[in-house]
């Protein structure tokens, strides 16, 4: 793939990634793993765990990495631009009607449509990344999972310091339970 | 002079933003509206709610915002490349270590756990979503009809593997369906 086809896809991606934090999962996925087969989805789950070790907006982080992974440095440089532009555009221009646009009565009723839409696409990427991720070590790869849901859902402990838990309690685990021999 | 402030009030929203999506909220608050006073509380609702009908993530939504009002378009230029430039720092860095061929035993025992860890982290998301969407905004416990055929449509489809992009067109289109329904009924 080219820097400039990249450039597109990731502008598209940003463009339509609406309600923030994890919503670019399932645009990058649907770009990368799927239509190109450049990406799997455990490697998506790798640069999304790696995404939240920064501060910032995670489209942006995401849109970096994948950036990196496929192209390297340009890649990540060619990333980032490509996620900030489109809100930079949107944003500058509604500037000047915001108040009316944002109370648009046409407006919120298309968004209430998106937002169930969003919610049914983030549904069915949870269960194939789910999938995925449980591939090896079934049991206790199941028992972090909930463990990582519950925490995040029921607890407001900082979603850095669960991926800095997670990682050790990796490291810690893993030493101890023999290898299983991959599919 | 008020330039290097804008740039300087982004880089702090950007280097202490984690957790993503309206995590960022109380930061921007602190920053930008009780300490520089470039919002007003009422404007900073606004953003909020510009941010719910347009892509993109809070933290940039703001920062155009913000750039716009205090130094027109270069502002907003300068207060976005400000808020990504510590995650973008970080993580070229961290890029160097992880995109390397070889990885160590250690770094691949951390990502065996990650990467379920993060699916249940993605999966808390997806219900905080849905709960926030499917409910009524004037009502905690009554379902909103609209969002529920939306979302019920898009399921399906989406198992079908149609593509994502026409699925989030769908979804405004049941929505317009939806307002058109409720402008009729109500006139």
């Amino acid at each position: 793939m080219s820097l400039w086809k990249f450039f597109l896809k990731i502008f598209t991606i940003s463009m339509m990634t609406f309600g923030g934090g994890y919503t670019i999962v399932p645009l990058i996925r649907e770009e990368f793993v799927h239509k190109e087969n450049l990406i799997r989805d455990d490697e998506m789950l790798e640069l999304i765990a790696l995404s939240q070790t920064a501060p910032g907006p995670i489209a942006v982080s995401t849109a970096l990495l994948t950036g990196y992974k496929l192209k390297g440095r340009r890649g990540a440089i060619v990333g980032i631009i490509a996620a900030i532009l489109p809100p930079l555009i949107i944003i500058s221009i509604l500037y000047y009607f915001y108040t009316w646009f944002a109370a648009n009565f046409w407006v919120r009723a298309a968004l209430r449509g998106m937002s169930g839409a969003i919610s049914a696409i983030m549904i069915v990427a949870v269960y194939d990344l789910a999938k995925a991720s449980l591939k090896e070590h079934k049991v206790i790869s199941a028992l972090i999972l909930i463990a990582a849901f519950l925490t995040s859902m029921f607890t407001s402990i900082n979603t850095g310091l669960i991926i800095l838990a997670l990682a050790l309690i990796g490291i810690v685990a893993f030493r101890y339970v023999p290898e299983e021999k991959k599919p | 002079m008020t330039m290097l402030r804008l740039f300087i009030a982004f880089l702090e929203v950007g280097a202490f933003a984690f957790g993503g999506g309206y995590a960022v909220l109380p930061l921007i608050e602190r920053v930008i509206v009780h300490r520089y006073g470039w919002l007003t509380m009422t404007e900073m609702t606004d953003v909020v709610s510009i941010s719910q009908v347009t892509p993109g993530p809070i933290a940039l939504n703001a920062a155009t915002f913000v750039g716009m009002r205090v130094a027109g378009i270069p502002g907003a230029i300068i207060a976005s490349v400000a808020t990504v430039l510590p995650q973008a720092i970080l993580l070229f860095l961290f890029g160097i270590f992880f995109f390397r061929e070889k990885r160590s035993a250690t770094i691949d025992h951390a990502f065996m756990s990650l990467r379920p860890g993060v699916a249940g982290l993605i999966a808390a998301s997806t219900v905080s979503i849905f709960i926030a969407s499917v409910f009524l905004s004037t009502s905690p416990i009554i379902i909103d009809p609209v969002v529920l055929i939306a979302l019920a449509v898009v399921l399906i489809l989406r198992i079908k593997r149609a593509n994502i992009f026409p699925l989030v067109f769908l979804g405004a289109g049941i929505g317009l369906i939806g307002g058109l329904v409720e402008y009729l009924t109500q006139t």
